[in-house]
């Protein structure tokens, strides 16, 4: 439990079952009345962002988080399953859950996994990660339409843009924070 | 963390204060300039204790605890002794500590001005804060008309005043009377009122409620607010808060139990009595006191909406 003092840009609180994290925060407290904090807070699942203001007589449930460390095992159409490393209890999100993570996720590949109580919220990969290009379209020299990137395709089915001379079968690390290309792998 | 690496860069400290430089000089202008305002009028300065045994019991501040002493929320209750005593004109510019205040205008210790004068009422001494922030910004050459936060504040008097009452008609959906029945008062005043209030001239907001001001006089022809004010500068800057004092030892006994009953109520500390402060009080003449803070009459002048700018270090600094 936090007393309103403890209220803070950060920090993660539970309502209404939900998991929210403090956006913005504005402390004011008008003469000698009562402390108000006006805050936006966002639901952690959903991604809603509501103002919400609490006097200092309001208590609050710090969210029930848990990042846990997880390996990818296998994906069914839209479920992902995964493993915990420690205990090997297997869980799995939808894609909608999974959100972008999905785009690097190649099998034994170790993530953190952000549980709501039982619940898995969230998925973070290492923020590098090496992955094969399955299709690409060969290098035309003195092509000068296309300009200096291409498009190819991963193994994952991830689209995106990298230098010309990236070929299929090569091996590329790609910032899992931005989406983007790196540099290629030397075998 | 790995070795060599850290979290900050050793130029932060120098930088963040060598960009409030500005700052403090205005400062120390400005706390230099009131001393000669109160010296030219035959004020005493003082300097009462900052460790006390009983602070006045208050809803909605709270005292730091230190030992078993309490570091005063603000000099009143001393400076009121001495009134007492017979010093008519005091002064006092300090430290005070408030737990858990901190936003863009709060610091849990902050500087702050307090003056009382003897037969005077709030009426005078909104006269003497006029003239004070003239003192300031014409000693200083800070002009007639000042820009905070993108508004013009003309600081020729008289500046208006505005009963609380007014300000709920004018600024809120509901009447005063209603927002403090269904505890929406502060709310109302930070949200509603408060950002309206101090352009383009100064205002005093004035006739509190009166459950609001433990320590004021009521207002002998409506007992239902006291003779309390707040001044605000720009966009709701609260920069003052003052009343026509309370010398009825009774009725101030009788508002510090209800005020310790409604902290407890509330699951606060309370405090022991401030009994030698309530034995004093029938030898206190009619007098009038104000409570100013000094790091937002700074922010006021320097323009800026962030109390760090105007202090050495927050406590995040140290």
């Amino acid at each position: 439990m936090y007393n309103a003092s403890a209220l803070r840009k950060g920090l993660k609180l539970q309502f209404d079952n939900e998991p929210y994290v403090i956006v913005d925060f504005q402390f004011s407290k008008p003469g000698k009345g009562q402390a108000l904090y006006r805050c936006k807070i966002k639901n952690m699942i959903t991604g809603a962002i509501v103002d919400r203001t609490f006097r200092s007589v309001d208590t609050f449930q710090s969210a029930d988080l848990e990042e846990r460390k997880m390996q990818y095992l296998y994906n069914q159409e839209d479920e992902f399953y995964f493993m915990d490393v420690e205990n090997y209890e297997q869980i799995m999100l939808t894609a909608d859950q999974a959100g972008d993570a999905k785009n690097y996720l190649i099998d034994n590949l170790e993530v953190d996994i952000l549980l709501f109580g039982e619940r898995p919220i969230g998925i973070t990969p290492p923020n590098f990660v090496d992955l094969t290009v399955t299709k690409a379209d060969p290098w035309v020299k003195g092509d000068s339409v296309s300009g200096d990137s291409k498009p190819v395709t991963l193994e994952t089915g991830y689209e995106l843009r990298v230098p010309p001379f990236i070929e299929e079968g090569i091996k590329i690390t790609v910032d899992t924070r931005t989406g983007e290309y790196v540099t290629r792998v030397k075998e | 963390m790995s070795p060599g690496s850290r979290n900050s860069s050793p130029l932060e400290e120098p930088n963040r204060l060598a960009a409030r430089k500005p700052y403090l000089w205005l400062r120390s202008r400005i706390i230099q300039t009131i001393r000669r305002f109160f010296m030219e009028r035959e004020y005493l300065e003082v300097d009462t204790p900052y460790l006390i045994p009983a602070p006045a019991p208050e809803l909605h501040i709270d005292a730091i605890p230190a030992g078993d002493l309490f570091l005063h929320t603000s000099p009143e209750l001393c400076m009121k002794r001495l009134l007492a005593a017979g010093f008519p004109k005091i002064f006092q510019l300090g430290k005070c500590f408030r737990e858990g205040e901190r936003g863009s205008s709060h610091l849990p210790e902050f500087t702050m001005l307090e003056w009382y004068r003897a037969g005077i009422d709030y009426r005078g001494l909104m006269e003497e804060c006029e003239d004070l922030i003239l003192f300031v910004s014409e000693n200083l050459e800070l002009g007639r008309t000042v820009t905070f936060q993108g508004r013009e504040v003309a600081l020729e008097r008289p500046w208006p005043r505005l009963t609380v009452r007014k300000a709920f008609e004018r600024y809120t959906s509901i009447p005063m009377e209603e927002a403090l029945k269904s505890d929406r008062f502060d709310e109302c005043l930070a949200f509603d009122i408060e950002p309206r209030l101090g352009a383009p001239k100064p205002v005093f907001l004035c006739d509190y409620p009166a459950p609001l001001a433990a320590l004021s006089r009521l207002k002998p022809e409506d007992p239902s607010v006291a003779e309390r004010f707040e001044l605000y500068l720009g966009r709701g800057l609260e920069l003052a808060n003052a009343f026509s004092e309370l010398t009825d030892a009774e009725e101030q006994r009788h508002r510090f139990l209800l005020e310790s009953e409604n902290r407890r109520a509330l699951g606060k500390k309370a405090y022991p009595i401030a009994d030698k402060f309530i034995e004093a009080l029938p030898m206190m003449p009619a007098s009038a006191g104000i409570a100013l803070g000094v790091d937002r009459l700074v922010m006021f002048f320097a323009d800026t909406a962030a109390i760090d700018d105007v202090v050495t270090f927050t406590p995040e600094d140290l």
